[in-house]
């Protein structure tokens, strides 16, 4: 194949590469008056990102001799990412107007971000696949601590930052192994080499490099980062934390899983099990303890990540695609609960976190709690919300492959995190109102809280057949 | 039948009035009238529209009717469609939703469209699950109803009110998340979701015990049977009045209405296997929670109590595998929703005046409240079981099918019939007579137009299934049979040993239909 005809296959990351090169041109030389414009262009650039990864959904290929692939899958995983990222700019300014202005970097360093999300998706080889898990990493460091005169959000950036690094040192020892075992770093050629039984280097690859990529799903036990990097940064990016690198790095994982390792399913099926059991357990009881709704919000992203690892578990196409299902429908509860928190400001403008200034929100802004329930009850997964859809899915294909047990165990385990979904649903509608919020001033916020609560409501069922149709075409592109 | 999707309706005019209460605008007063109005509006439509429904099913016609069927949702579908237990049930859900909303009329004045709304989803969540066709349309439903009912527990209940809307929910959420796996599993089996081929499929028999075990824990906490009971004595002394009318009268049959629908046409061999499960639990909730009932204090937990005796009849009707047994079972349902929420009512009423539900605190009620106290004692024998009230029939005929089934099971359950009566007599007597000595309870008026409306109704439905039963059993007939005719072939025969000279009645199952209308003479 061509490089022309490569390139072309890589038309998302040109756009978003170019877009963003340029946009820090503007951004050295005009400075942060720019900065209102380029967020609207990084939103632009984003949209056609979005349009041109959305294209090879129904075809594709591989470029740079397997190096890069863009198929169903990872055009349904970018489009999902580079809208999280669209929404986390558009979010951005109302945030950061106080308290010093949004510098110009936030819009670029988030299409960097994204550019390595999309490689992540993309990638066909375990060195495409570091690369743009560095990419996407760095530029969250950077995010994390964006608010560098806020000594919480330094911290995160901190913490972000040295556990990520050695999660990556943990992901490049595995590459190495597998890479010495099997003489290759092409997920076509570990499948290959896998296929003939596992060696104990082999598996000790396997092993260290599924630690990595836990590390960035935060999937138990890899997850102690995530409650502390989401408490300390800024509202819109620890939304934009819990929305597009969560999806870039289940499809990473649910690629490398299936693609590289699909012939070792049966060593990576326990671990996998282990994780998902272990992160809907204690996302949900370390929950119930919390007092901060960005830490707690933290828990459930935990929770949510180890139902959508469910559906890897059965590790069959229906499992992929209910795992994208599962993605596809997280990213708009997650994205609608951050909205909603980022509504969250005193008489003064000030953000306010504890969940105790929740109390009564129902009387004294009832659209606003009574779409917060929305998305509370939909993480809990409980119909007629949408959010129980893409549960019923991952334990379908759970059963499905007969592992009927673990799907009741599994399930249970949902319980107790409704538990902590109906708390905040309590405070805003059982007790008594506290000090009121400050008006909604933005319509891009109220509309995007309106839109995601659309997407929740039962509206949200009849999206079903379309939903369904893309996750599987995009779970076909694997097997 | 005809292209009338009046199911639909009957499901969208609630959600659509619902809307309107919370989106209508004014005065927070204008808001509230308006709010009263629209639901009380809404539910009448549905009552019309429900004796429509009743009048328009054909007993003799096609089992299923009302049949709506869109391919919506992909893997499942929005399919719809009445047998004659779906219908009674729902007939049940609309007859009782405007006495639900006259009994807030007064009681309810801080957030009241929110009430109303919450109140009208809940009936249209009702409808659904009576109605759904499909598998998953009804897990929906069936869980769907948690939300408003948290809500209506959590914001308008009394002093203990979060502590039970959590029991309430999480309960109930985990009994149901089970059955949602045993679903997934017996679709795929199937390969359907549609309810009434689900009926008629014949599931591995190892598979069924398991498969049975999961929808027990859901419809076993729903019910609520013995040991999983516990969330509803303190659902139900915290919900408000009209929330325990609803949540007597129509959740608690959600139980059973699963029993009917799944347990046994769809898994009859774990069904007879696990007999002595359900009859032991039965038989323990009881007489236990008819000795617990006696020794309250609180009136509303009395009635709670007395709610979980009353189901006990349910089951044990509902597990005799003989026709007096199921439909006395259907019979019970209906007869306890409209008697416990009466029951409810007439606790509500009281509280309303005096902000007490201490027993103690009443007695004497006769002298002061002679309007009341007739209604009072008309529901209360209609609890007990007095010929000529629905609980008689109904208790009746579940204890006949009891003894054909197992007479030791018929011994114990009938002892829940006299304590029933010592229980219930002994709350009107403390409430009702006694001498009226204490003043504030003395200065309580009597009935008002409204409560007189909102009880007359129940009170002659509650004649009306006293002296003419069949009426609510001819449309349940055929369907009961078809029951019959899936659980007949894992019947292990009863305890009656019949000597030659006095066979012992043919076992009713489908083929003896035609014997069964004179055993319900029997009955009055």
């Amino acid at each position: 194949m061509s490089n022309t005809a490569s390139l072309l296959l890589t038309l998302p990351e040109l756009i978003l590469s170019v877009g963003s090169i340029a946009l820090l041109m503007v951004a050295a030389f005009v400075g942060d008056k720019a900065t209102r414009g380029i967020s609207i262009a990084a939103v632009a650039v984003l949209m056609a990102a979005t349009i041109s990864a959305a294209l090879p959904m129904n075809g594709g290929g591989v470029a740079f001799d397997g190096l890069y692939r863009a198929d169903a899958f990872s055009g349904f995983a970018k489009v999902l990412i580079y809208v999280a990222a669209a929404i986390s700019v558009m979010i951005a300014p109302r945030f950061f107007a106080r308290g010093g202005a949004l510098r110009a970097e936030y819009p670029i360093l988030l299409l960097l971000s994204s550019i390595g999300m999309g490689m992540m998706v993309s990638s066909g080889d375990m060195l495409t696949l570091y690369v743009g898990l560095e990419l996407q990493s760095l530029a969250a460091y950077v995010l994390a601590s964006f608010m560098r005169r806020d000594a919480r959000s330094a911290e995160a950036g901190l913490k972000y930052f040295v556990l990520g690094a050695l999660a990556s040192g943990i992901l490049l020892y595995g590459i190495s192994l597998v890479y010495g075992f099997t003489g290759t770093t092409l997920f076509d050629g570990v499948a290959v080499a896998f296929s003939n039984g596992l060696s104990t280097g082999e598996m000790f690859g396997l092993v260290f490099v599924m630690a990595g990529l836990a590390f960035k799903i935060a999937a138990v036990p890899f997850h102690m980062w995530t409650p502390d990097v989401y408490e300390g940064a800024p509202t819109p990016v620890t939304a934009f934390f819990a929305s597009a690198p969560k999806v870039a790095a289940m499809g990473l994982f649910v690629r490398v899983a299936v693609e590289a390792m699909g012939p070792a399913a049966s060593s990576w099926q326990q671990i996998v099990i282990f994780s998902a059991l272990a992160s809907t357990v204690l996302g949900g009881v370390a929950a119930i303890g919390q007092t901060n709704i960005k830490r707690l919000l933290a828990y459930s992203s935990i929770n949510n990540v180890g139902f959508a690892l469910f559906g890897l578990v059965a590790g069959t196409e229906e499992g992929v695609a209910a795992v994208m299902t599962y993605m596809a429908v997280y990213i708009v509860m997650t994205l609608g609960s951050f909205l909603c928190v980022l509504q969250m400001r005193d008489a003064r403008g000030e953000p306010i976190e504890t969940i105790q200034s929740l109390s009564g929100l129902s009387r004294t802004r009832p659209a606003l709690a009574a779409a917060f329930a929305m998305f509370m009850f939909s993480l809990a997964g409980i119909p007629p919300l949408f959010g129980f859809w893409p549960k019923f899915l991952v334990f379908d294909a759970v059963v499905g492959v007969g592992l009927w047990p673990l799907a009741m165990v599994g399930i249970a385990t949902s319980v107790i995190g409704a538990f902590y979904y109906l708390k905040i649903v309590k405070t805003m509608y059982f007790d008594e109102p506290a000090a009121s919020y400050a008006p909604v001033t933005s319509y891009t916020e109220g509309t995007l809280i309106a839109v995601s609560a659309i997407i929740v409501s039962p509206a949200g069922y009849l999206a079903i057949p379309a939903l369904g149709a893309a996750s599987l075409a995009a779970a076909k592109a694997l097997f | 039948m005809n292209g009338f999707p009046i199911l639909t309706i009957m499901i969208a005019v609630p959600i659509a009035a619902a809307f309107w209460c919370l989106f209508a605008p004014g005065s927070e007063a204008g808001r509230a009238a308006n709010a009263r109005w629209t639901a009380l509006a809404a539910t009448l439509v549905d009552l019309v529209l429900g004796v429509v429904l009743w009048l328009g099913y054909d007993a003799a016609g096609a089992q299923w009717q009302f049949v709506e069927h869109v391919d919506l949702f992909g893997r499942f579908a929005w399919a719809l469609g009445v047998d004659g237990i779906a219908l009674l049930l729902i007939m049940l859900s609309v007859f009782l939703m405007p006495v639900c909303i006259g009994a807030s009329w007064e009681a309810i004045t801080k957030r009241v469209p929110e009430y109303m709304a919450a109140f009208l989803l809940m009936e249209s969540l009702m409808i659904g699950v009576f109605a759904a066709q499909d598998l998953f349309l009804f897990y929906i439903f069936f869980e769907a109803g948690l939300i408003p009912m948290y809500l209506i527990i959590g914001i308008w209940g009394g002093a203990e009110r979060i502590y039970a809307s959590y029991k309430f929910f999480l309960y109930t959420l985990l009994g149901s998340v089970l059955m949602l796996i045993a679903m997934l599993w017996m679709v795929r089996e199937a390969g359907t979701t549609d309810i009434p081929t689900l009926m008629t499929h014949d599931f591995p028999v190892r598979a069924q015990t398991w498969l049975w075990l999961a929808f027990f824990a859901s419809f076993a906490v729903k019910m609520p049977m013995w040991p999983v009971h516990t969330w509803l004595p303190d659902a139900h002394v915290q919900a408000p009045t009209a929330g325990s009318v609803i949540l007597a009268g129509v959740l608690l049959k959600m139980g059973g209405y699963g029993f009917i629908r799944f347990l046994l046409p769809m898994f009859p061999e774990a069904s007879a296997q696990l007999f002595w499960l359900v009859m032991g639990l039965s038989m323990v909730a009881i007489v236990y929670a008819s000795l617990v009932a006696l020794v309250q204090s609180d009136m509303k937990k009395l009635i709670a109590y007395s709610s979980v005796a009353h189901m006990a009849f349910v089951t044990i009707g509902l597990f005799t595998f003989n026709r007096q047994g199921i439909e006395g079972a259907m019979l019970v349902m209906l007869s306890h929703g409209l008697v416990s929420g009466a029951l409810f009512l007439c606790v509500g009423i009281i509280y309303d005046r005096l902000h007490t539900r201490e027993i103690a605190r009443y007695g004497g009620l006769a002298d002061n409240m002679p309007r009341y106290a007739l209604l009072f004692l008309l529901f209360t024998m209609a609890s007990v079981g007095l010929p000529g009230t629905s609980g008689f029939v109904g208790e009746f005929l579940s204890l006949m099918g009891s003894y054909r089934a197992n007479s030791w099971v018929a011994l114990v359950a009938t002892t829940g019939i006299i304590l029933g009566a010592a229980y219930m007599l002994f709350l009107y007597r403390r409430v009702v007579y006694g001498r009226l000595d204490k003043p504030d309870v003395a200065a309580m008026t009597d009935l008002n137009a409204r409560e007189i409306m909102l009880m007359v109704p129940l009170a002659l439905v509650v004649l009306w299934m006293g002296v003419y039963p069949e009426s609510f059993i001819h449309p349940m007939r055929r369907d009961v049979g078809v029951v019959l005719a899936r659980v007949d072939r894992a019947w292990p025969g009863g305890d009656g040993r019949p000597t030659p000279g006095k066979p012992m009645a043919d076992h009713a199952g489908a083929g003896h239909d035609a014997a069964a209308p004179e055993a319900h003479e029997g009955a009055h």
